[in-house]
């Protein structure tokens, strides 16, 4: 193992956990992620590579859904993340390319990203000041794309309602931690 | 005596008690009280001065159209100027102040410009200070701005939060009147998504203003049971304090919501308003009418109100600005207000009603077809002078007039996307036309349905038509009986007379001014609107704007349709643009990406520099440094010594994948890349279709079917749309995939004689980086530190012997730690921006500055890499005969002839001797530094046949600063010119 020691994306040893009245902001630093795009002409091929190696279909526009190991989330036309625990999946994407062969583009992401898990009770008033998606009809298996205080984010819900994931480039870390803590107070 | 004019009743809560100051003056109301509202209670009618002459004005209405009653809220940092009385809550402690007076409100000594009005009619800037031009910046317009106007903003920063926000509904309901509650009602009931947003701080609309009862209920009764029952429903919101000002497209409204404006000051951490952005998949507009006055000789005065508005404070505020009224009505509903305060206890002194037909509707004067024409009373109205049917002229003393000169729908929202108001003949007003925001539906009085059951009815109706249109069933909420009166109107809009009939009283517009400007030949609305400033300001002509097309119609003897509409814009009301900026104010302007190295820059105390969003660091100061150039000289010459580490993450990497990525890469490079060996690195520019450079950098081929390209950190984004753009766009059968790999890696640059030693220390053994096994311009995947997986190439911008070594970006703070420790035996640096950008100047590469947008391949000495063999994007236009003229501009380098002199960048190149004017341009200076290793400043630039000019003096003229030096032509290589270094 590398001498290397790895920080978060705020910083930091360890994962940043916030209460601030009935929300939870949580860091993520626990996933590796790559993204997976089916090669031209290639859509049958991956497809039935992508259920070997995953477990579950890719799933649609506007969704995500887990296997075992892996989560896949929809990012665009023929395009997707694949989410699986960095601690067993550290070098994801050469994993996942041996399974999917030439059927698939297959790029690290793991450290491209950065991610908030939102929970708790007022969780609908803080998406619904961060996001302009209609968060408050997304059920567990809906994820898009969107923006939060002019940064790009991928919307995960979790469990409709109470919990939800926000991804943004790793390097806004600072800055979407800093608005998801204001909405949060603004709404506590 | 206190609450001199507070009478019984109302929907104020008297067991509360509120102390607020005006002027300094203390006073008291109650909960559920508007500034304006409590004043009235005090006695106090004069609230402001008018715009341009000063005139005394009190509140002629009880809402938001409010154009009078503007005062200053709250004082320090918090001071808000303009707001309207009339809508201000009164909370404990309010102070407020009036504005636009000096040195008193009641005594006004700008009120001479009353006297002067000859010289202020219509036009008056326009026609006075035309002359001399000079005076109008320096003198004329301090003077005019100091004269007129509004209040004066706090010069502090505002130091309370805002919030933005975005909801989503079926149906969004705008306006919580009768029509509005009847509409939430019923498609709550249906089980929609439902937003209900009103503008006041309690909903009703004018069921709160009114005596009638519907059903068995008193009006506010009723609408108190169904704002009871809608709170119940989980699909239903009420929102109010809430303000929709604008219909955008797609069914986008924007919303302000004052959260706090009710506080003395909002609770920390919380806004104190909140812009929502509110996506309805239909909308329907219940936003009631607004009473228009009737124009007579000094209508202006204060205690003078619209007969509606008189009513409302009565019945809702339990205040009247009097306690004998007049009423000057041309309809009937004038006469409601005059049984009401009847009912009230007031005395009626006399309704004057235009029509000769005028209803018997109570135990008090009436006169049928009689007009007022004068009113007394310059501080406080205390009596008017009426003209009967017969000719005689009376005078009736009393302490307020309300004046009904009929409704105007609140159309404004349908206007928003261009739809054009219709003529209503029978209302004597526009209503709804043309073509409305998609989505949209209008009910109640909005929609000219005056009468309370009518709104009822549409309100409800209007709901389900909507949801029908979402495919949803929803039945008609059942219904209370309620008032159904027919509009009964005879249009009257001015009365003719001597003196001063005002129209628009916020902007001081009268009947003469619009006659003047109709005989100046402004004739069109929107002439009329702007040379006489008629429905501008913060009301936005409300109350005024139709009457002031009548008086236009009457004037040039068309009718009213003919003469044309106004149309309103957003927002409805005044919103502060610190709702606008949100959160996004201050530091939090907008967001910050901060580099892999940046928790080790902090710690070391860099100095950051904002490169787009990007935080970098400049330069890294040590003890001793005083002068950033100390600094930025000892990194330049420490690296082309040693060996220097940059952070370069924040170059766009893009991974370009596929089948097909080589021949993607051949065409929207100039150079080819289809014979690119895997494991090496090549320099790419790429143009626009028009020919112009757009970008460059360098691309690595990992594998046969893998490229990772990199672009300057400026043009990341827009390189990558681009690419998306040719990928999905101009050749889809392509097989090619891309993704932003920026973030995912953090990428070093490690530069100088002493490179590679310093990454043997790094690269783990079995990787041989030597310059055999690893020469210039190779890449290919190694490990690092023990395993970690990494990305080496060999490429350079400094022009030294360089690598950029890439790791996962969670490991970046590592590196660079274990390199600076494993650079310590070479006295390795860590540079900055400002000494990458030294040793790229002093190397000659083009970056940001030359990239300009206006510079082609030739410009930047490039023009050979445009290969002939193969189509790729621009290069047919950059054929073009005008961008390859002999005395093309060429990219050089220059040098100050005496060695100590500046360079500025932006300076332009002129021939000794010619005049510095723009015909004798021939270039302009693009990047300058100071270079260590020449002693010297030394530039980059770009001039007319530059190529063939070293050696060539010329003068590096910067007429901004006044300053100017003489330059040598010379290669823009000023180290290494032969590229020696980079291959050792």
């Amino acid at each position: 193992m590398s001498e290397l020691r790895p920080i978060t994306a705020l910083g930091a040893d360890a994962p940043r956990r916030d209460t601030i009245g009935t929300v939870t902001i949580t860091e993520v630093d626990d996933r590796a992620i790559a993204s997976v795009a089916s090669r031209a002409g290639k859509g049958k091929a991956f497809e039935k590579a992508a259920k070997t190696l995953f477990g579950i279909a890719p799933p649609q526009p506007g969704r995500w859904d887990g296997g075992a190991d892996y989560a896949l989330i929809w990012t665009g036309p023929d395009q997707w993340f694949a989410e699986a625990p960095l601690a067993t999946h550290e070098d994801i994407a050469t994993l996942i390319k041996a399974g999917l062969g030439d059927t698939a583009s297959v790029t690290e992401q793991t450290g491209g990203w950065c991610a908030f898990e939102l929970s708790g009770g007022a969780v609908g008033a803080v998406m619904e000041r961060l996001v302009p998606v209609d968060a408050a009809r997304m059920q567990a298996g809906h994820a898009t794309r969107s923006f939060a205080e002019h940064m790009g984010v991928i919307v995960i819900c979790r469990e409709a309602g109470r919990r939800f994931t926000l991804m943004a480039p790793r390097s806004f870390a600072g800055s979407l931690h800093h608005a998801l803590g204001a909405v949060a107070r603004s709404v506590a | 005596m206190t609450q001199m004019n507070r009478i019984s009743g109302g929907l104020i809560d008297r067991s509360k008690t509120v102390n607020f100051s005006f002027d300094g003056a203390r006073y008291q109301g109650h909960a559920g009280d508007t500034l304006a509202s409590a004043l009235l209670a005090n006695g106090v009618r004069l609230m402001g001065r008018s715009f341009k002459y000063h005139r005394p004005r009190g509140p002629i209405s009880a809402g938001s159209e409010e154009p009078n009653a503007l005062v200053e809220l709250r004082g320090g940092a918090r001071r808000e100027p303009n707001t309207r009385a009339t809508v201000a809550e009164l909370f404990e402690g309010l102070d407020a102040t009036s504005q636009n007076r000096w040195p008193s409100l009641g005594f006004d000594l700008l009120a001479v410009n009353d006297m002067l009005s000859p010289f202020f009619a219509a036009g008056f800037y326009y026609k006075t200070f035309m002359w001399p031009k000079a005076f109008w910046e320096k003198l004329y317009e301090p003077i005019i701005r100091r004269a007129a106007g509004l209040g004066s903003l706090s010069g502090e920063v505002d130091p309370d939060l805002y919030d933005k926000g975005f909801r989503h509904c079926d149906l969004l309901i705008i306006g919580a009147g009768p029509a509005g509650l009847a509409a939430a009602l019923t498609a709550g009931r249906a089980g929609a998504d439902v937003i209900l947003a009103d503008e006041d701080f309690r909903m009703g609309g004018r069921l709160l203003a009114e005596t009638f009862s519907l059903g068995d209920a008193g009006g506010s009764d009723w609408a108190d049971g169904v704002l009871a029952e809608l709170a119940s429903l989980p699909n239903v919101r009420l929102m109010t304090r809430t303000t929709v000002l604008g219909a955008f497209d797609h069914g986008i409204y924007g919303a302000l919501e004052r959260n706090a404006d009710h506080l003395p000051v909002a609770p920390a951490g919380k806004p104190r308003q909140t812009l929502w952005r509110i996506y309805a998949r239909r909308a329907l507009l219940c936003a009631g009418a607004t009473e228009r006055p009737i124009a007579f000789r000094n209508n202006d005065r204060p205690g003078i109100m619209m007969a509606g508005a008189l009513r409302a404070y009565a019945n809702r505020w339990a205040a009247v600005p009097g306690r004998e009224a007049v009423i000057f009505t041309n309809n009937d509903d004038g006469h409601r207000t005059a049984q009401d305060l009847a009912a009230a206890g007031l005395r009626i002194a006399a309704v004057v009603d235009s029509r000769k037909e005028a209803p018997r509707s109570g135990d008090y004067p009436i006169h049928a077809g009689a007009v007022v024409i004068d009113a007394v009373g310059r501080k406080g109205l205390h009596s008017v002078d009426v003209r009967r049917s017969n000719g005689e002229v009376s005078r009736i003393p009393c302490t307020t007039l309300g004046v009904s000169g009929g409704w105007n729908p609140n159309v404004h929202l349908t206007c928003h996307q261009r739809g054009r108001p219709e003529w209503d003949a029978g209302l004597a007003a526009f209503v709804p036309g043309g073509v409305l925001p998609p989505g949209m539906t209008v009910a109640g009085a909005a929609q000219g349905i005056l009468s309370t059951a009518g709104a009822l009815a549409s309100g409800a109706a209007g709901a389900v038509a909507a949801l029908d249109a979402l495919g949803r069933k929803a039945k008609p909420a059942d219904l209370p009986r309620a008032e159904d009166a027919p509009v009964s109107l005879t249009p009257l809009w001015h009365v003719p007379g001597k003196g001063r009939a005002w129209i628009d009283p916020q902007n001081d517009v009268t009947v003469k001014d619009v006659k003047l400007a109709h005989k100046e030949g402004y004739v069109s609305v929107e002439h009329l609107k702007r040379y006489t400033t008629l429905g501008m300001a913060t009301d936005q002509g409300k109350t005024a704007n139709v009457t002031g097309l009548a008086v236009m119609a009457q004037v040039s003897g068309k009718s009213i349709p003919e003469t044309g509409t106004t149309i309103f814009r957003p927002p409805y009301t005044p919103v502060p643009i610190a709702a606008f900026a949100g959160r996004s104010a201050g530091k939090d302007f907008r967001p910050v990406r901060l580099t892999p190295s940046h928790k080790w820059a902090a710690e070391q105390g860099a100095v950051f520099v904002e490169v787009g969003m990007w935080l970098r660091a400049q330069w890294f100061p040590r003890p001793g440094e005083t002068h950033w150039r100390q600094s930025v000289d000892r990194e330049v010459l420490a690296t082309r010594k040693s060996v220097g580490i940059c952070d370069v993450t924040t170059l766009g990497k893009i991974d370009v994948q596929g089948t097909d990525a080589a021949e993607f890469l051949n065409r929207v490079y100039v150079n080819a890349f289809g014979k690119l060996a895997v494991g090496k690195v090549r320099y790419g520019l790429m143009l626009r279709e028009d020919g112009m450079a757009m970008d460059d950098g360098t691309t690595a081929r990992l594998a046969e079917d893998h490229f990772v390209m990199t672009t300057t950190t400026a043009n990341a984004v827009g390189v990558f749309r681009h690419l998306e753009f040719c990928r999905q766009c101009l050749w889809p059968d392509m097989d090619v995939q891309l993704i932003s790999t920026t973030e995912a890696w953090a990428q070093y640059s490690v530069a100088g004689p002493n490179a590679r030693k310093l990454l043997q220390k790094i690269v783990d053994p079995g990787h041989d980086i030597s310059n055999e096994a690893f020469p210039y311009m190779a890449c290919g995947d190694i490990t690092v530190c023990g395993g970690l997986r990494a990305r080496l190439f060999r490429i350079s911008f400094s022009g030294e012997l360089a690598y950029e070594i890439a790791v996962p970006t969670r490991y970046g703070d590592g590196l660079i730690r274990a390199m600076v420790k494993a650079g310590q035996e070479f006295d390795a640096v860590v540079y900055g921006t400002e000494a990458l950008g030294v040793m790229r100047i002093e190397k000659g590469h083009p970056a940001g500055n030359e990239l300009n947008g206006t510079t082609t391949a030739l410009n930047l000495g490039m023009g050979g890499m445009v290969s002939k063999k193969k189509d790729c994007i621009g290069n047919t236009l950059s054929e073009r005969e005008g961008l390859n003229r002999d005395d093309a501009l060429n990219l050089v380098g220059f040098r100050p002839v005496q060695a100590g002199d500046p360079l500025a960048a932006g300076s332009h190149f002129i021939r000794k001797g010619a005049e510095a004017v723009a015909a004798n341009d021939e270039g302009y200076l693009t990047s300058v530094a100071y270079s260590p290793h020449l002693q010297s400043m030394i530039g980059l630039g770009f001039l007319a046949a530059g190529k063939s000019r070293l050696g060539e003096v010329l003068r590096a003229v910067n007429p901004v600063e006044g300053a100017e030096t003489l330059v040598e032509v010379v290669s823009p290589h000023f180290v290494d010119p032969e590229g020696e270094r980079l291959r050792v």
